[in-house]
């Protein structure tokens, strides 16, 4: 157990370089504006006093390490300068609408799981019956859809034709009152107020871009479950177990799908990448508040400091959410921390 | 009346080249008590059968008629559900690979529970204290320090040992071992065999032994079942089929079985034997090796792989190295071979020390040509993406000098020395048989005219008929072209047929070494003579001594 | 040397490379129908301009917002463009950046793959860092990133594009060089006189190959996407150009009052395009994995 707790804290010491990549990499970003960074910086209507000003805060007279170092202090104290469009700082921007991408991103990604893994592993069971045929064309169809496409077939559908959805505004229709801030997210803090009539109207707002955003993410699972399910049916321990007599249901739960969610779980990582990204193109069509609109919107008006605090953010989290998956991996799988023996 | 009857067995598999009959009018019985074999060569059905008496066929393959009975129950056409009480209860199987036969990342001691539950042996208040004590029945020691255990944690052979209490646990009547001791070291190879025996023996039960070495069938089975092809071609009585076999296959069998006493000659069926070669060795030596040492720098400090070996090789010789597996024996010809450095030692080829030129720019040295190799996996030597013309041409191209067409005619030429019919030339490796990829192995290690042939386990993976024929062409080749061979191998039979000195590692270190007579008959340390008495030891020997004498 | 014996010899063999290849188009019609959707995406992006019925910048108001008919089969859109000339004309373009990009990976991918997983060492465990950096972002994310910090240009999103990917590649050619490293045949070719670098460059990689195809395939699916991704939310390509991505970004605006048509078609031919680069992957796959079984 206490090798259990080293690996752990193995793996949790392992992020830190990656995270010091993750600020290098960020930090090139802004000083490879072609030009003067200053001047992006200080946005289109900057007056010479401004940029000069923004030159020292950046540090840009100084040496490159030097300028690095006053990058990550200031990522430290949780600096991520101002945006121009907003006029806020951009850590509190981004604060205020990780919420909305964290709700929809994790919602998204909880239907997309409990669609995908059962109908993965129905389909390895039986394969070659219709289930299995259903899964492979939902698998190499549903890579090919691009979110923003998908996204708008289904408002033309459920809003335009049959009126089924809101209009496709926000995180919520303005005849409803927001709930009290306590999570940021909606469904929590309306269910935490008792408002289910918000409750109700939060999630219609949330079932289209969630829906879209799920569809895109069920690809990738329904295939790795498939896949490693096959591959743990088709290994030795299955026969021995069969050999033993034991049931089916112990044979297909206890022993293969244990063993085949090891590698739906390191699946999810690269799942969590290409839904972060998607993220922002669904939250474009479904004009959803969070990190990724915010985002679009100072692209659109040349607001570096916003886009670049939006890089780093969505990195971090991403580094975060990963570390959550080696985690649960070290949990489920004995031989991590052994390899090396 | 026979505990397990089957009758004109068929099965048939669907593939993509349509259906292929894997099983054809099979029929075997075993009685209470008895310890049935069934010896056959690769492709021969062996395993086919036993995985049909489970019903536990791989998808595609279908009981295609006969019948099987176990204990008055129709196997062939009980449900599945009754099949599933039977297994584990009734019949259980032990399997090959016993790392790869346990689930990887649950508890062996929840994998025996698992059983228990199943067939209500245990609540699962019990649970562990049966478990522990199934695991105590195979002799394992601590065995409640084991019942924590994960497969990766153990070895092979205690791996096979959880695999035989998982099987026994629920005190089945019949066994089927499918290759039990594939995969596992010799040694270990012999203590997992005793132990099945004596716990059947113990028992009271019955057991069906799929295999593939007759020594082995013959050492632990009372009768003996001969399958190729899908089919029974002979059945009788151990003794009677090794001494006096009735059909030519199983003659043919026997006779290529390695084993004390013969000539690698006698491995060939009589019509096929000439008479053997002479091997003239010089008195000079080839390759002196002196104080070899490779230290690898491991995670938890250095790993001595090789320690301090020094041992030579004169002009003409063959010298045998045996070991199990991590003895260093695959490190010491790789080192001989030049493609790793040692960490200190010399290796004198003719008089320079070959050590001082680094394995990397070894492959530009004029001595290249000079040393050789045949590798252990025939598939996995060669280039998938090369034709054998090419594979035996790229030495020849690298290194002779010689122009295209001379090289055409000396693949021809070396193809019609090592037996190989020029048509075979322009296939795959995937299209060639075992025994045709290890010739085109040799072809290209001989090349180049080597003085020095190191042979890494040529023929590990073929059938026993396979590699007697492929012994004797090394034989020939030895006696054609006056090489001088390392033969490194796990098998002390096959070595004493091919070489005349014997060095036998341990650990790294060279534990025994001599003319290889003098090592197999009167071994003076105790780790040869555990090798030797591990060896299986089919009956023929004295069987055939006696009816030689009559 | 004799690679044109070898491929003659598989004509006239049916197990050989090219005879296999035609036995998995017969007996797999989803393969067969891959090739041809492949065949005809390059038809159009080749002779797209001849194949146009209009021309795909000219604006007409007075025939804006057409739905689909027989003179306009795609519509028109809000400046009365005919939308089928817009999304023939985009074929090139699109494939264009994807393949642009794909190939820079692939390069650039092999090599440093190849390197790390031959020679190993310091330089793998640096690499192995650099690629765990970039692997450390969403990747669309970090793609939106560059084009941002780099500028708003059709290079750039090839650059960005191709930045993404390069991971993929390069951790492929890695393990499957770094598990044939060490088989016999590597160690044969050594035998036989070769230096290092030939074993690597003439006996391992190729052998890496045919998974490399697979990817390359799937990876141009994905390129496609990611790049018109990133027009979607309005980087690199700028209108008036023709290009699927910034196409139903366009006619999103329009979806809600019904001109479904503008955002739809665009959308149709971005979706055939990556499914048909996904299918063919799959095919290739399995090409390559029953070769590996027989």
């Amino acid at each position: 157990m206490t090798k259990r707790l080293a690996t752990i804290g193995m793996r949790v010491t392992q992020a830190i370089p990656v995270i010091l990549g993750v600020v290098v990499v960020s930090f090139l970003l802004t000083r490879a504006l072609p030009g003067d960074p200053a001047v992006y910086f200080a946005g289109p209507a900057a007056d010479e006093a401004s940029i000069a000003e923004i030159r020292a805060a950046l540090g840009l007279d100084k040496s490159l390490p030097h300028q690095f170092l006053i990058y990550a202090s200031d990522i430290l104290r949780g600096d991520l300068g101002q945006s121009l469009s907003t006029g806020q700082p951009v850590v509190s921007d981004l604060a205020n609408r990780l919420p909305a991408s964290l709700e929809l991103t994790l919602t998204a990604l909880f239907l997309s799981c409990t669609i995908a893994i059962p109908l993965g592993v129905l389909a390895a069971t039986h394969p070659g019956s219709a289930i299995d045929h259903f899964c492979r064309i939902l698998v190499t169809a549903g890579v090919s859809l691009p979110t923003f496409f998908t996204g708008i077939v289904l408002i033309y559908v459920f809003y335009y034709l049959l009126g089924f959805a809101p209009s496709p505004l926000g995180r919520i229709d303005f005849v409803y009152i927001e709930p009290d801030h306590v999570t940021g997210f909606y469904l929590i803090d309306a269910a935490l107020a008792g408002d289910w009539e918000t409750w109700i109207g939060a999630l219609k707002q949330l079932i289209l871009p969630a829906i879209t955003l799920a569809l895109f993410t069920l690809a990738p699972l329904a295939r790795m479950t498939r896949a490693s399910m096959l591959t743990a049916l088709s290994s030795d321990y299955i026969r021995t177990a069969r050999a033993a007599g034991l049931t089916e249901n112990k044979v297909l739960f206890a022993y293969a799908f244990r063993n085949a969610l090891l590698p739906v779980i390191t699946t999810l990582g690269m799942v969590f990448s290409f839904t972060l990204g998607a993220n922002v193109l669904v939250e474009k069509v479904f004009a959803w508040p969070g990190i990724g609109s915010y985002a679009v919107e100072a692209l659109v008006v040349s607001d570096y400091a916003a886009v670049q605090g939006f890089v780093l953010a969505m990195a971090l989290l991403f580094v975060a959410l990963n570390l959550i998956i080696d985690l649960s991996y070290t949990l489920i799988d004995p031989r991590i921390g052994f390899e090396s023996k | 009346m026979s505990l397990l009857s089957v009758e004109n067995l068929q099965v048939s598999f669907k593939t993509r080249r349509g259906e292929v009959q894997a099983v054809r009018g099979v029929s075997v019985d075993v009685a209470k008590g008895e310890i049935v074999g069934i010896v056959g060569e690769s492709g021969s059905g062996k395993s086919v059968t036993s995985y049909a008496l489970m019903r536990l066929l791989d998808r595609g393959g279908a009981i295609t008629g006969g019948s099987l009975t176990y204990g008055g129950i129709d196997l062939k056409s009980a449900k599945e559900s009754a099949m599933r009480d039977l297994r584990g209860r009734e019949i259980s199987m032990v399997f090959q690979n016993p790392r790869s036969a346990l689930n990887p990342i649950r508890k062996v001691g929840h994998q025996i529970e698992d059983v228990l539950c199943r067939h209500a042996r245990a609540t699962r208040s019990t649970a562990k204290a049966e478990a522990i004590k199934a695991l105590k029945a195979v002799r394992i020691r601590d065995a409640e320090a084991r019942y924590e255990a994960y497969p990766f944690e153990l070895s092979g052979g205690m791996c096979q040992r959880i695999v035989i209490a998982l099987a026994l646990a629920c005190d089945p009547r019949l066994l089927i071992a499918d290759e039990p001791t594939t995969g596992l070291d010799i040694t270990t190879q012999k203590v997992v065999m005793d132990l099945i025996a004596d716990l059947i023996a113990e028992r009271d039960m019955s057991a069906l032994v799929i295999t593939h070495d007759l020594g082995l069938a013959a050492q632990y089975c009372s009768r003996i079942v001969v399958m190729k092809d899908g089919e029974v071609v002979e059945e009788g009585d151990a003794d009677q089929v090794f001494t006096a076999p009735k059909h030519e296959y199983t003659r043919k069998l026997v006779d290529a079985t390695p084993r004390a006493g013969v000539s690698v000659r006698e491995l060939l069926l009589p019509y096929l034997r000439s008479p053997m070669p002479r091997l003239p060795i010089s008195e000079t030596p080839l390759m002196e090796v002196k104080n070899l040492c490779k230290t690898y720098q491991g995670k938890s400090g250095p790993v001595y792989a090789v320690k301090d070996i020094s041992f030579s090789i004169r002009k003409g010789q063959s010298v045998g190295l045996v070991g199990e597996s991590g003895c260093g024996k695959s490190t010491t010809s790789s080192m001989l071979v030049r493609l790793l450095d040692p960490t200190s030692g010399e290796l004198i080829f003719n008089g320079e020390d070959l050590a001082r030129t680094p394995a990397k720019s070894f492959a530009r040295d004029p001595r290249r040509s000079a040393i050789q190799m045949v590798f252990q996996d025939a598939t996995d030597s060669f280039n998938p993406r090369h034709t054998a013309r090419q594979s035996i041409g790229e030495p020849l191209a690298r290194l002779s000098g010689l122009r295209r067409a001379q090289r055409r005619a000396r693949i021809e030429e070396l193809a019609s020395l090592v037996g190989l019919p020029l048509l075979l030339l322009d296939r795959f490796p995937h299209q060639l048989s075992g025994g045709q990829k290890a010739r085109v192995g040799i072809a290209r290690a001989i090349a180049l005219d080597p003085e020095f042939l190191i042979l890494d386990e040529p023929t590990a993976a073929l059938d026993v008929s396979i590699q007697a024929i492929v012994l004797n062409l090394l034989v020939d080749l030895r006696a054609k072209l006056g090489i001088s061979y390392l033969f490194v191998s796990h098998d002390l039979h096959v070595v004493r047929l091919l070489c005349d000195e014997v060095i036998v590692m341990k650990d790294g270190e060279v534990v025994e070494q001599g003319p290889a007579d003098l090592v197999m008959d009167k071994p003076s340390h105790s780790y040869t003579r555990e090798l030797l008495s591990a060896a299986p030891r089919p009956p023929v020997l004295t069987a055939l001594k006696s009816a030689a004498a009559e | 040397m004799s690679d044109t014996a070898s491929n003659s010899n598989a004509l006239r063999n049916p197990d050989g490379a090219l005879g296999h290849f035609v036995y998995v188009l017969k007996s797999n019609p989803v393969t067969l129908l891959a090739f041809s959707m492949f065949v005809l995406l390059i038809a159009v992006a080749l002779f797209g301009p001849a194949l146009a019925p209009y021309d795909p910048l000219t604006s007409n108001a007075s025939n804006a917002l057409q739905p689909p008919s027989l003179q306009h089969w795609f519509g028109t859109d809000n400046l009365g463009r005919d939308v089928l000339s817009r999304v023939i004309i985009a074929t090139r373009l699109d494939l264009a950046i994807s393949v642009a990009a794909v190939a820079i990976s692939f390069v650039i991918g092999s090599l440093l793959g190849s390197v790390a997983g031959y020679w190993g060492g310091w330089l793998d465990a640096v690499l192995n860092r650099f690629f765990d950096t970039i692997m450390a972002f969403p990747l669309f994310v970090l793609a939106m990133g560059i084009v941002a910090a780099l500028g708003n240009t059709v290079e750039n999103i090839v650059y960005a594009t191709a930045v993404i990917n390069i991971p993929f590649y390069a951790r492929l050619v890695r393990a499957e060089v770094n598990i044939r490293r060490e088989s016999g045949f590597a160690l044969a070719a050594k035998l036989s006189g070769n230096s290092d670098v030939r074993v690597l460059a003439l006996h391992i990689f190729p052998n890496a190959l045919p998974p490399m195809m697979v990817q390359v395939s799937l990876n141009l699916g994905w390129a496609i996407l990611n790049a018109a991704g990133l027009s979607f939310i309005g980087l690199g390509v700028r209108p008036p150009t023709a290009e699927w991505g910034i196409m139903v970004a366009e006619g999103a605006n329009f979806i809600i009052s019904g001109e479904w048509w503008l955002a739809f078609f665009p959308g149709l031919a971005l979706m055939f395009a990556v499914f048909t680069f996904n299918l063919l992957g799959d095919g290739l796959r399995d090409i390559v994995d029953s070769r590996q079984r027989s």
